[in-house]
């Protein structure tokens, strides 16, 4: 992972990333490439930064060293509207759905057309269907967010999310706290949608068993590092500690079930402080 | 001691700092004034929200310290046989000192207070962030048209709260204790100067709105994006907008009227 230049058909190359939360280092040095048309997931315990990732592609946060470029252009570097530019083909999904709650599930999918096209309304009224229809939930468009399940907040937020038709879309734990039921239901799409409109996807997520399902290529981080990567077959097979702990679940490992703090013992016995 | 004097300095440090967070997010926040006035709709939606809704508290509120100004005035002044002086007496106090500031501040508990929750909530729900990442900035769409509306409503329910502040003293006053009807109006009218005391008094709650309006959208958006940060910053919003509002009541006072 060490060469400077990115593969030939990588849409997102991240390049030697060291980014900084004041004195603890969330990134050291890391190198990740994304594909073009693939689904790439990115696994690791909670707190590794798996989110703070997806906010450096999208321009969200300023790395401290080194670059993220997106279809040839360095995020970092760009203006002001050049960026905002370049968001508009990129769709987000948050981990809450950040669906705007003032406005119904209609008006939410229509948000990003009305702010960014001038197109008609009955034209609108046909996008926001057709996407509402992609996720299964044209049915819902009066709704209002706070009426919405988690699960369905999501997918109506996938669907906001490929409203603008974007080259890709970033998912920040698309799984988490969802019923198993919404849970297949969110890994199909976003494998069908990847695979019908020929998105490129990047997945943060620590759901071993869905992510593996639907990714075509993973990387493992841990504490800064990336601690493994390959295809989901080869990531199934590694040997490698720290995987095995991360898709075995075990609670001790590589990645200590303590939080840093000085011997049991003597902390039990230094009397006098309160701490 | 030591401890003591480093703890000063983090304070100020952190003071001038949030200042500094203050004064870029209103630089932020003046351009996209263009935006605002390219899409009027979502200025009229929020000068419902902002202004409209605030049209009862102002009202009632106006009512009854006109009805307290008619009663404390008409006491004082009729001990010197000056009752018929009671109509210029409570239109000076609202239209130059309590109109602009008691409405500002219950401008700052009513709306400026939900306008902080609301951006704050914003945050926490990852819906600025949401709208940054779908190209959209929340500084044009979201923030700028609150600002202006919040400048906009402040001198007229300021104006409103004294109009009915008049209209309360009146009641009090000629309806209760008294005064001769044509007095209270005519005194009135031929004491209050238009330039001296409306006109400065509408400057006071230009100024007020505009600082009121500043402070609750950045303690939103610079609120911690949790349920004790939100519940905090629109803590701060009233706290900090009470002070700021009296404080520059005195500064303004003392420019306005400091010659005569």
């Amino acid at each position: 992972m060490d060469n400077s230049a990115p593969p030939l058909n990588s849409l997102v190359s991240v390049r030697h990333l060291s980014f900084s939360r004041g004195d603890k280092k969330i990134f050291d040095d890391i190198s990740l490439d994304f594909e073009r048309g693939k689904i790439t997931a990115i696994m690791g315990p909670s707190g590794t930064g798996k989110t703070t990732l997806l906010k450096l592609i999208g321009g969200q946060l300023h790395p401290g060293q080194g670059s993220v470029t997106v279809d040839g252009q360095n995020v970092h570097l760009l203006r002001r509207a050049e960026l905002y530019n370049l968001r508009k083909r990129i769709g987000m999904l948050f981990q809450s759905g950040a669906l705007l709650t003032d406005m119904n599930v209609y008006d939410n999918v229509a948000f990003p057309l009305r702010e960014h096209t001038h197109l008609s309304e009955s034209m609108i009224r046909t996008l926001v269907l057709m996407k509402l229809q992609a996720v299964g939930l044209r049915g819902a468009r009066k709704l209002m967010p706070n009426e919405l399940s988690g699960g369905m907040a999501r997918r109506i937020a996938l669907a906001r999310a490929i409203a603008l038709d974007p080259m890709m879309i970033l998912y920040d734990e698309p799984f988490t706290g969802q019923d198993p039921i919404s849970m297949g239901a969110l890994a199909h799409l976003i494998k069908s949608l990847n695979n019908t409109l020929g998105l490129t996807s990047i997945i943060v997520s620590h759901d071993v068993h869905e992510t593996l399902l639907i990714a075509d290529y993973i990387y493992v981080i841990s504490e800064g590092k990336i601690v493994g990567h390959g295809t989901t077959a080869a990531i199934r097979q590694s040997a490698s500690p720290w995987i095995q702990q991360f898709m075995t679940g075990a609670a001790d490992g590589p990645v200590p079930f303590h939080y840093p703090a000085k011997d049991y013992i003597d902390d039990l016995l230094s009397s006098g402080k309160r701490y | 001691m030591i401890d003591n004097l480093q703890n000063l300095g983090a304070q100020t440090r952190a003071s001038f700092n949030k200042l500094g967070r203050g004064t870029f997010f209103l630089l932020q926040t003046l351009s996209g004034t263009l935006s605002v006035l390219l899409r009027p709709r979502l200025l009229v939606n929020q000068l419902y929200s902002v202004g409209v809704l605030s049209f009862l508290i102002i009202t009632i509120s106006g009512l009854f310290v006109g009805m307290v100004l008619g009663l404390q005035g008409y006491y004082t002044l009729s001990r010197f046989g000056a009752e018929e002086t009671l109509g210029v007496m409570v239109a000076a106090s609202l239209v130059r000192e309590l109109g602009p500031v008691v409405s500002a501040l219950l401008f700052a508990g009513r709306a400026g207070s939900a306008l902080t929750a609301e951006i704050g909530l914003m945050k926490a729900t990852e819906q600025l962030s949401g709208m940054e990442m779908m190209a959209v900035d929340p500084m044009k769409r979201i923030i700028a048209p609150r600002f202006w509306a919040g400048c906009i409503s402040m001198p007229l329910l300021a104006a409103l709260f004294s109009a009915v502040g008049i209209i309360g003293g009146q009641l009090v006053g000629s309806g209760l204790l008294g005064v001769d009807e044509g007095a209270y109006w005519s005194q009135m009218q031929a004491k209050l100067d238009f330039q001296d005391d409306i006109v400065n008094g509408i400057l006071k709650s230009i100024v007020f709105g505009f600082i009121t309006s500043w402070i609750a959208l950045f303690e939103g958006y610079d609120a911690i994006p949790t349920s004790e940060g939100v519940s905090r910053a629109t803590t701060r919003t009233v706290v900090n907008s009470a002070f700021s509002i009296l404080g520059l009541d005195f500064i303004l006072t003392a420019l306005m009227f400091g010659d005569h």
